[in-house]
């Protein structure tokens, strides 16, 4: 291969002006996490409220939970932070548009937001099945201690269902923290896209990505590891992932 | 709000949209799913060979995978791809792969971690019964696979690996990032062009919608219709 390595680029200085290489990487770890973990709050309340929606008798509240479903799921997630980038400030009312436009840090509050709700149609369909894989007798039980439905939610239901869900919740936040790369395309400047920059100011497109490949890996271990830990000490005896 | 909605330049760029753009979006994921189901299919067969190296390297495979950002992964296969072809073909030089050649790659190579773990999850609901008495009847291990094993497990995952199949439709608008004209490029193209981004971004969305919605439908009709037969 005819591929000049030089892994010492890290300790140069980029054109950037804000430091080496190096401090690039890390600003751009920084903004993913950021991003991720807004997201991921939005993604939790959210898909929360949408997939309890769900299961209530309602009829209506069923169908409101099925179309925020079915609606952030069928479309991929680039062209959603599109619509939300591009699309919304234009079809508001002028001024309200006008405002869209010139909020700072807009590619992070778009991310946070879009890939927020992009996630929270998983969240409230993981939700949903934790709750349904509940047995009828706790609803019913609760119910027939005169609880009120929200009550039997608040106090049986939903603090059994999210701590059977953990383990899928664990991998819904891994893909949160990939998606932020989609980011990129409208302008977030995270992880992803310094090594992308990297790789266009010096030309190491290898060590630029190799670097990128390991921050993510480390992400995902850190990650992981202290949802482990979480799940240990939140499973439910008597469940599979109990002891 | 629609009061300067423009529908002629939709109506104008109908053909390339859906010609050009469509074609490779399809293109790319029919083939892209195809590849990454015979990899898949392969890797999870390592994990469960009972070889513990070979397990160990598509364990880790997979790991690798699924912990990057596909974006990440397109963009270093679009970079590493001309080397892997250098090193393959012998030639003295990075050898040229177009977009279509490279996103190819890039997306078998990637799903194939994906749809793995859905034929290893396959695999392992087949009863141990059915390879055990594959054996007693004299069958290899390869002949137990072919005609045992695996025909069930695609059977059962068959719901799962198309609803995989319509995750990658829309994970391949992502070689939007390489510039490449897919469906989602092609509306960008012309949206830019001509100035037109809300009706353009719109009619995509609407598009990628009522393709998923529609494929996902089909896929719970079947589920329900193989349900059946069990």
């Amino acid at each position: 291969m005819n591929y000049h390595w030089n892994w010492r680029i890290f300790w140069e200085p980029a054109p950037s002006g804000t430091g080496t290489y190096l401090d690039m990487l890390l600003s751009g770890l920084v903004l993913t996490i950021e991003t991720a973990i807004c997201a991921w709050i939005i993604a939790l309340a959210v898909g929360s409220v949408v997939g309890v929606l769900r299961t209530l008798p309602s009829r209506a509240a069923s169908w409101i939970s099925f179309a925020h479903v079915e609606f952030f799921r069928n479309m991929p997630l680039l062209v959603q932070l599109f619509l939300w980038f591009f699309v919304l400030p234009e079809i508001l009312p002028h001024a309200w548009g006008l405002w869209l436009k010139q909020i700072p840090h807009a590619p992070f509050y778009t991310a946070a937001i879009g890939i927020g709700l992009f996630m929270s149609a998983r969240v409230a369909e993981q939700l949903r099945a934790g709750i349904g894989s509940l047995p009828r007798g706790q609803m019913l039980a609760a119910t027939a201690l005169g609880l009120t439905t929200a009550q039997s939610y608040r106090y049986v239901l939903l603090p059994m269902a999210f701590r059977i869900i953990m383990p899928p919740l664990t991998s819904e936040f891994l893909s949160t923290i990939k998606n932020t790369s989609v980011a990129l395309t409208i302008g977030l400047v995270e992880l992803t896209a310094e090594a992308r920059s990297m790789q266009e100011f010096s030309f190491q497109v290898f060590e630029a990505f190799t670097a990128a490949t390991v921050l993510y890996l480390l992400i995902n271990i850190v990650v992981v590891t202290a949802m482990r830990f979480l799940e240990r000490g939140l499973a439910v005896p008597g469940y599979i992932t109990g002891k | 709000m629609f009061a300067n909605f423009d529908f002629d330049v939709i109506r104008r760029s109908l053909g390339y949209l859906f010609f050009d753009g469509m074609t490779f979006t399809l293109t790319l994921t029919g083939l892209a799913s195809l590849g990454g189901l015979i990899f898949g299919t392969l890797i999870a067969m390592m994990r469960l060979s009972g070889f513990k190296l070979l397990g160990r390297i598509a364990g880790l495979y997979v790991d690798l995978m699924r912990s990057l950002p596909l974006v990440l992964v397109i963009f270093w296969f679009y970079f590493l791809v001309p080397y892997i072809g250098q090193w393959v073909t012998g030639s003295s030089r990075p050898i040229h792969v177009g977009a279509f050649g490279s996103s190819l790659v890039t997306f078998t190579i990637f799903e194939a971690a994906y749809f793995s773990e859905i034929m290893r999850a396959g695999i392992q609901s087949i009863s141990s019964g059915q390879p055990a008495a594959a054996q007693a009847l004299g069958l290899t291990y390869s002949q137990t696979m072919r005609y045992v094993v695996l025909p069930q497990a695609f059977r059962n995952m068959l719901p799962v690996l198309l609803t995989q199949t319509i995750v990658l439709f829309q994970d391949t608008s992502l070689v939007y990032v390489l510039s490449i004209p897919d469906f989602l490029g092609a509306a960008s193209k012309v949206a830019q062009r001509d100035g037109r981004l809300v009706e353009m971004y719109l009619f995509a969305a609407a598009i990628y919608f009522l393709v998923s919605c529609v494929a996902s439908f089909a896929v719970r009709r079947l589920q329900t219709r193989i349900a059946f037969v069990h």
